[in-house]
């Protein structure tokens, strides 16, 4: 079967002030399957962002697509004719983005918003498409959905609007689900609820997600597999066990090691890297070059990583692949 | 003022400079940290290197200069008195009047000439009193807060509610059309933007780090406003300022046109009244001096314009 | 009911600035040079011996100023704004003949202003670096510029001797009188000049507006998600869009109307439109005080009620201020 959505060989670039095009995101592939899920890992800055509006063609101006090709269900999104991408979005690819209170209109009420999709993809008459939007607000867990449905934004928790953002997101059925960082502007325990939704309705739905975020340790369990992203490039990436198991990459290693816990019932890993947070910095666009990005601040850097360009993503074992120089010496 | 003060003092200015590096990062990504361009002598000296770069602030201060130029040495230039009457009424423009003559038989170029230093006095100096008040206002509006606050924004309030034309007509119709009257009626009238923008800009900053060290420093209230807190809400000030000339250059063509120019003293917006009833007889006489009044209003908003994104890079791309 | 009671405590702040606006007055009248009797029958008014000292008598001059406000406060709350010599008219008869001219006028302006002047906008910032773009700047710039009782005076000589095409005098036509349809035509036809006069200055300063306002909404969160949510691309701009940009659209429509009044009565009296700006001027040239300030007074009026008026519809668009907490 062929998978939901497949990224080749992605790059995405920026046009900087004086029209010179800036790396952003460079070669990324990966695949995702119906019902599964897969996490892309990174600090902020590091493309995972621009990796999911590329997808929903939503880059911002300035920003494009240098090479590679994004197939969803086959097609390819980067040469669909603008009029195909909106019936594409909203109906068979949807997203959550990060910040439900900027990302819902302030002037419309959260039923109206979730109810507009399904106005506009699925030909209901406005008075079908919001008994549908109520249904949807039951289905996200909102208590007391017809009352909510005519309250506005601002009424509600920051859970709240989450849930409607994802409502918003699942109206028309999506086969690709993207979620933004879905949790980062709320508190732990909704957080939890927040996760637990989205693996409750992908159950139900089969929904193929792309769930972004920087926090490993979060999504360990709602991932099937996972892509680390450090400035701009994958790193590693493999199933979510293996990768919460055996971390090759130092970047990986490290931002595993400033989890406190790994609620995923593997082992502690043997050696903990006491970074307690990585130092140094991601660098700065524009000023990467072939070198590996992660030089500076890792602390197994040897000659090889200094004198040779960072390598490509090599298989270490069956679907786990690294590009470190010394994935083989950082033995799990 | 000590050292640690002064560059305390410029700290929020400085990013200005930096402000403009970052700006080419697009919204949406965390931009890599701005690289300081060549470190600059003073916030002054970038913003008016910034000022330099926009043509059109360039194009504005050019004419700006050069009708100030023909102001100050008009008498030089054409020395005909622009109150007396040099031939015919209605005369078209030809070799001896080169932009013709009035509805009195006076030379219409020698009032251009002549009329534009009247004009652009009081639009310098009413604007000059609008600021004073506005700021003021505003100043202790927005740093003191409280019932200061609450009263000055009363006023302003009220002032609000009076068209500051219609207010400025009753004032010089009661105490007379002369140009001192004029002057101060304009500028009387028109503060309130200046305020609303000196008590947001103080509000904000009155609660920045910066300045609670200085209060904590042991300084007094006027000390804080006059060497603090002002020099950093300067720049919008300075825009607003440069605004203010080119509304009082309008009021007071639209005070003469409702007939409250001052009679004797050639001024545009007096040409225009006084010949504007006869528009069809003698268009020269009336097109003229409000191209004047145009460019000069045009000249002094591009200027505004060009400060402004000096000193707000971060509208630049707008 | 949040509604009201918010109206309620507008109304009430109205009331007190307006008897603020009438001491104003009355400090005026004291204020000014020469006898206060003389600012009341106006200097040119050619009151008689008789009429002076019958003045005085009204309006209490003889005793302390403290009574003399309190007069001047009770005749006007009874609706007497003093009497014209110059008219032979009380002045709020003159003022409720002129008002309804001027008011058409200025609505048919903020009408077309708002209406032309946010579409420029919306469609120059698509693309902020379009042609369009650059002529919305322009434009701005030069109606900003340009004064309005200029650029009335060049499209009456346009459209008086070079092209005449239209009426550029009065209100309708006086010579072969119109009845019916065909005198709300007429007076359309006569209301073009003027109004478009009045606009241009307006059209300038709301398109650059809402050109700034909507490239700032364009590149909101939630613009992002209508086009996640696959929306046409006119119900992102127009409704997910606008309705954001037009709120500070509103505010400064508001804070303008003053303005827009004052403007009515420079173009009226470029264009003899029979509104307040004829009254004004004739008033100036007699030194009929008692109009002016009465102009004055009722210019707060109007101002006040368009502030309301803007109040309400900036709740209409905005549910977050609707709870009446502001």
């Amino acid at each position: 079967m062929a998978p939901v959505l497949s990224v080749e060989d992605l790059s995405v670039s920026m046009t900087d002030r004086d029209g010179k095009l800036v790396p952003v995101l460079e070669n990324l592939s990966f695949s995702v399957d119906r019902g599964r899920t897969i996490a892309l890992v990174g600090e902020s800055g590091c493309g995972k962002s621009m990796t999911a509006l590329a997808i929903m063609r939503l880059l911002p101006e300035g920003f494009v697509v240098t090479s590679g090709r994004i197939l969803l269900e086959g097609e390819d999104v980067l040469t669909a004719r603008n009029q195909r991408m909106r019936a594409l979005r909203g109906d068979t690819v949807s997203m959550v983005f990060q910040e439900p209170m900027t990302a819902l209109n302030p002037l419309y009420t959260v039923g109206d918003q979730i109810a507009e999709a399904l106005y506009h993809h699925r030909n209901l008459s406005r008075r079908e498409a919001n008994e549908q939007a109520v249904e949807f607000l039951k289905a996200v867990q909102i208590p007391a959905a017809e009352h909510r449905a005519k309250t506005y934004p601002h009424q509600m928790s920051g859970g709240m609007r989450q849930r409607v953002m994802i409502a918003m997101a699942i109206a028309c059925k999506p086969k690709l689900l993207i979620a933004d960082e879905p949790t980062t502007a709320l508190d732990v325990t909704v957080q939890a609820q927040i996760f637990d939704l989205l693996a409750k309705l992908q159950e139900e739905t089969e929904t193929a997600i792309v769930l972004i975020t920087h926090d490993l340790g979060a999504v360990a369990e709602l991932a099937d597999d996972i892509a680390v992203l450090y400035a701009g490039r994958c790193i590693e990436t493999g199933p979510s066990q293996e990768i919460a198991a055996r971390p090759r990459h130092p970047y990986t290693r490290g931002l595993l090691a400033c989890m406190p816990h790994l609620a995923i019932g593997q082992p502690k890993p043997s050696v903990w890297v006491d970074l307690g947070e990585i130092p140094g910095m991601v660098p700065g666009l524009g000023n990467r070059g072939p070198d590996c990005a992660f030089l500076a601040r890792c602390s197994y850097a040897s000659e090889v990583c200094r004198s040779q360009p960072q390598p490509p993503l090599g298989a270490i074992d069956t679907g786990h692949a690294v590009s470190c120089w010394l994935a083989r010496e950082i033995a799990a | 003022m000590s050292t640690v003060e002064q560059t305390l003092i410029v700290a929020p200015t400085e990013p200005s400079d930096a402000g403009i590096t970052a700006n080419a990062a697009a919204p949406g990504t965390t931009s890599a940290p701005a690289q300081p361009v060549a470190k600059a002598a003073s916030p002054a000296r970038a913003a008016l290197r910034q000022f330099l770069r926009s043509p059109s602030g360039v194009a504005g201060a050019i004419m700006l200069l050069l009708l100030i130029l023909v102001a100050i040495l008009g008498p030089i230039l054409w020395p005909t008195d622009p109150l007396e009457i040099v031939g015919l009424p209605f005369a078209p423009p030809d070799p001896d009047a080169l932009l013709g003559t009035d509805y009195l038989g006076r030379d219409v170029l020698a009032g251009l000439i002549h009329g534009g230093r009247a004009t652009m006095t009081v639009g310098a100096v009413a604007a000059f009193i609008t600021i004073i008040i506005g700021v003021s206002v505003g100043a202790l509006s927005g740093f003191f807060g409280g019932w200061i606050d609450s009263l000055l924004v009363k006023i302003s309030e009220f002032f609000q509610v009076l068209p500051p034309l219609l207010f400025a007509m009753v004032l010089v119709t009661l105490f007379g059309p002369k140009l001192t009257t004029i002057t101060i009626a304009i500028g009387a009238v028109s503060w309130t933007p200046a305020a609303r923008l000196t008590r947001a800009e103080f509000m904000r900053l009155r609660d920045l780090d910066f300045i609670k060290a200085s209060r904590a420093a042991g300084a007094g209230n006027w000390h804080l406003i006059m060497r603090v807190v002002l020099p950093n809400a300067l720049p919008p000030i300075i825009v607003s300022a440069t605004l203010a000339i080119g509304v009082a250059i309008l009021f007071e063509g639209g005070l003469s046109f409702l007939g409250l120019g001052d009679p004797n003293t050639m001024s545009w917006g007096l040409m225009i009244g006084q010949n504007r009833n006869y528009v069809l007889d003698a268009w020269w006489a009336v097109t003229f001096p409000g191209a004047a009044i145009f460019l000069a209003v045009l000249a002094v908003s591009l200027v505004g314009d060009g400060i402004n994104d000096a000193v707000n890079p971060r509208l630049r791309r707008r | 009911m949040t509604l009201l009671t918010h109206l309620f405590g507008r109304l009430a702040n109205a009331a007190m600035l307006l008897l603020a606006v009438l001491v104003l007055n009355f400090c005026l009248i004291h204020a000014a040079p020469g006898d206060p009797v003389q600012v009341i029958a106006g200097e040119m008014g050619g009151a008689s011996a008789e009429v002076i000292a019958a003045l005085r008598a009204k309006y209490g001059l003889d005793h302390s100023v403290l009574q003399q406000l309190v007069t001047y406060l009770r005749n006007v709350l009874l609706g007497d704004f003093g009497y014209s010599y110059y008219f032979n008219q009380p002045v709020l008869g003159l003022i409720a003949q002129r008002l309804p001219a001027t008011l058409y006028l200025a609505f048919a302006s903020v009408v077309v202003a708002v209406v032309i002047g946010t579409l420029l906008g919306v469609v120059s910032a698509r693309r902020p670096n379009g042609l369009l773009s650059h002529i919305v700047t322009v434009l701005s710039l030069a109606g900003y510029a340009a004064p309005i009782f200029w650029t009335g005076l060049l499209l009456l000589l346009l459209f008086g001797r070079v092209w005449p095409v239209l009426p550029v005098s009065g209100m309708a036509d006086v010579v072969h009188p119109k009845a019916g349809l065909a005198y709300v035509l007429d007076v359309m036809t006569h209301l073009i000049l003027p109004a478009t006069t009045l606009a241009l200055v307006f059209v300038a300063q709301y398109s650059r507006l809402a050109r700034v306002n909507m490239i700032d909404v364009l590149s909101a969160d939630y613009v992002r998600t209508a086009r996640a949510k696959g929306l046409p691309e006119r119900v992102v701009i127009f409704k997910h869009a606008l309705r954001n940009a037009l709120i500070p659209i509103v505010t400064v429509v508001g804070l303008q109307f003053g303005n827009l009044f004052a403007g009515a009565v420079l173009v009226e009296t470029v264009y003899s439109w029979p509104g307040m700006g004829r009254l004004v001027f004739d008033s100036i040239l007699r030194r009929d005080y008692p109009t002016l300030m009465a102009v004055l007074f009722f210019s707060a009026v109007i101002v006040i009620a368009a502030n309301i008026v803007t109040d309400i519809v900036y709740r209409l668009i905005d549910p977050r201020i609707r709870g009446g907490a502001r």
